[in-house]
């Protein structure tokens, strides 16, 4: 199994050590070309202005809604989360929209306002950390989402079928929770691919 | 802050959490560029260039050496200013040692505060003690020494110096290379001659041992300091940071929109040789940049600060 992970801008090197704790082999995403061959990609936190210029500008969009098609997972953290909504405010930006959500950017205010802090999940039965760092806010989840995690009554982890997205995250904490969550996606698309090849 | 304890005296309770979210803005901001802007108009043309977080300052680092006098903080309206115009976080320069200036950017609500060498130092005993503050700082440095110091006193970020405003890359690629080599050599150490390491340095032992053992700055590692062109910043990145910083290189120069896109472009396709190709491509002239051996003593902004 091999994990792309986006880094034209933002934290992508926390990742990787998050899957290098976890076994998994990683590849560090500045080119289309780069994702051939990957299992699953990962959209890290940063600003999302910048990395969509680089999506934008270099085929990278095209590239990941194409990897998206043939059922690859994809796993978006604050401003990767952002990339992967339908709808983007405060303000109103482009975005790959792979998830029917409405995202609202930097909803929490600026830096000073970011935080660790707690919240229910469905991946484990104790609270699962979340650190928020100028964090958006999921304001609106459709209903082909499926909410995993919840901080303050907002949806804080969400997923459809193969394709998940945090405001918050995990990638900077020792809980490998909602990373193993995802290898699982990537594992479960993997052996979907290898059977309807079969078929 | 209690007013009965000095600047200086600890960590407070939830230091932990507290420096986690500051350490993890740092991290957000890898592989990009932060640009430095001195009204919303150029933030605004930073932040559509693909600027991963602006330096709000009055005047660019060029003109504070050519105008000489006091360089403080700036002037609060123009931040304001430019926090409202761009969703980018917004940096700001507080004077070495001056924590009065750092108390009212934190009341701004900037996102990161500089402790910066370009501004004229208010103390030149002390810098200021950096864990007392929500906001996160970045500080200057030319050595692991310097780095470590400023760590410990609460840096989530550090920068090499290099020489602002000379629009030459040299003193960045000397500090840069200084900190990558010295945390080298602490990897091949053993562990009864960390503490003289640690005494040479000027450097916590505490530090010292971390880096021993991990080979990394306990924070990230960007490049400041007369980065100009694509190449520059490519070059900064290829010698270990994780990102740059550029001051006067963008306004200074006759073309900033196009430039500020090819060193946003650069520092991220700074293995791609091709890509640093095209970013220089459709540039027309850089600043004019200064030649730092001919540079005197006093008009080093890199020696200010220890």
């Amino acid at each position: 199994m091999k994990i792309g992970i986006l880094a034209v801008q933002g934290d992508f090197e926390a990742h990787a050590a998050m899957l290098e704790r976890l076994g998994v082999e990683t590849a560090e995403i500045r080119t289309p070309a780069q994702l051939e061959g990957c299992d699953g990609l990962i959209l890290p936190g940063g600003e999302s202005t910048t990395q969509l210029q680089f999506l934008r500008e270099e085929g990278l969009a095209d590239a990941i809604e194409k990897f998206a098609k043939q059922g690859g997972a994809i796993f978006g953290t604050c401003a990767g989360a952002i990339l992967l909504a339908t709808e983007v405010q405060n303000p109103e930006q482009d975005s790959l929209k792979l998830l029917d959500m409405t995202v609202l950017r930097n909803a929490y205010g600026r830096q000073i306002a970011s935080d660790v802090v707690s919240g229910p999940t469905k991946l484990k039965s104790e609270p699962l950390e979340m650190v928020f760092i100028r964090g958006p806010i999921i304001e609106r989840a459709g209903p082909s989402l499926k909410i995993l995690a919840e901080y303050a009554g907002k949806p804080a982890l969400v997923q459809r079928s193969q394709i998940m997205a945090a405001t918050f995250h995990p990638e900077l904490t020792d809980d490998t929770t909602v990373h193993e969550h995802f290898l699982s996606l990537v594992a479960a698309g993997a052996s979907q691919a290898a059977g309807s090849a079969k078929s | 802050m209690d007013a009965k304890k000095p600047n200086g005296s600890g960590n407070g309770t939830k230091g932990s959490n507290e420096w986690r979210v500051k350490v993890g803005l740092a991290e957000m901001l890898k592989g990009g560029v932060i640009m430095d802007v001195t009204n919303a108009e150029q933030a605004k043309i930073a932040e559509k260039a693909g600027a991963c977080a602006v330096m709000a300052l009055e005047r660019v680092p060029s003109d504070i050496r050519k105008e000489g006098g006091v360089a403080r903080m700036a002037s609060i309206k123009v931040i304001r200013e430019i926090m409202a115009t761009v969703t980018i976080p917004v940096m700001a320069k507080v004077r070495i040692g001056h924590f009065a200036e750092a108390e009212v950017l934190q009341a701004l609500e900037v996102d990161f505060i500089d402790e910066s060498e370009v501004l004229t130092p208010a103390d030149e005993e002390n810098h200021i003690w950096k864990h007392d503050y929500r906001v996160p700082f970045v500080c200057g440095a030319r050595n692991l020494g310097e780095a470590l110091r400023r760590i410990a006193e609460g840096a989530a970020m550090i920068r090499t110096k290099g020489e602002a405003g000379s629009g030459n890359v040299v003193e960045a690629v000397r500090h840069m290379r200084a900190i990558v080599s010295q945390m080298k050599k602490l990897t091949t150490m053993r562990d009864d001659e960390l503490m003289r390491e640690a005494k040479e340095l000027g450097a916590p032992l505490e530090l010292i041992r971390q880096i021993a053992k991990t080979g990394k700055l306990p924070v990230p590692n960007f490049s400041a300091g007369g980065i100009a062109t694509p190449a520059d910043a490519a070059l900064v990145r290829r010698l270990g940071a994780e990102a740059v910083f550029v001051g006067s290189g963008i306004f200074k120069s006759s073309d900033p929109e196009t430039r500020a896109k090819a060193v946003v472009k650069a520092a991220t396709h700074f293995e791609d040789a091709k890509a640093v190709l095209e970013a220089h491509e459709e540039l027309g002239e850089a600043m004019r940049g200064l030649d730092v051996r001919q540079m005197e003593e006093k008009d080093m902004l890199s020696t200010r600060g220890w």
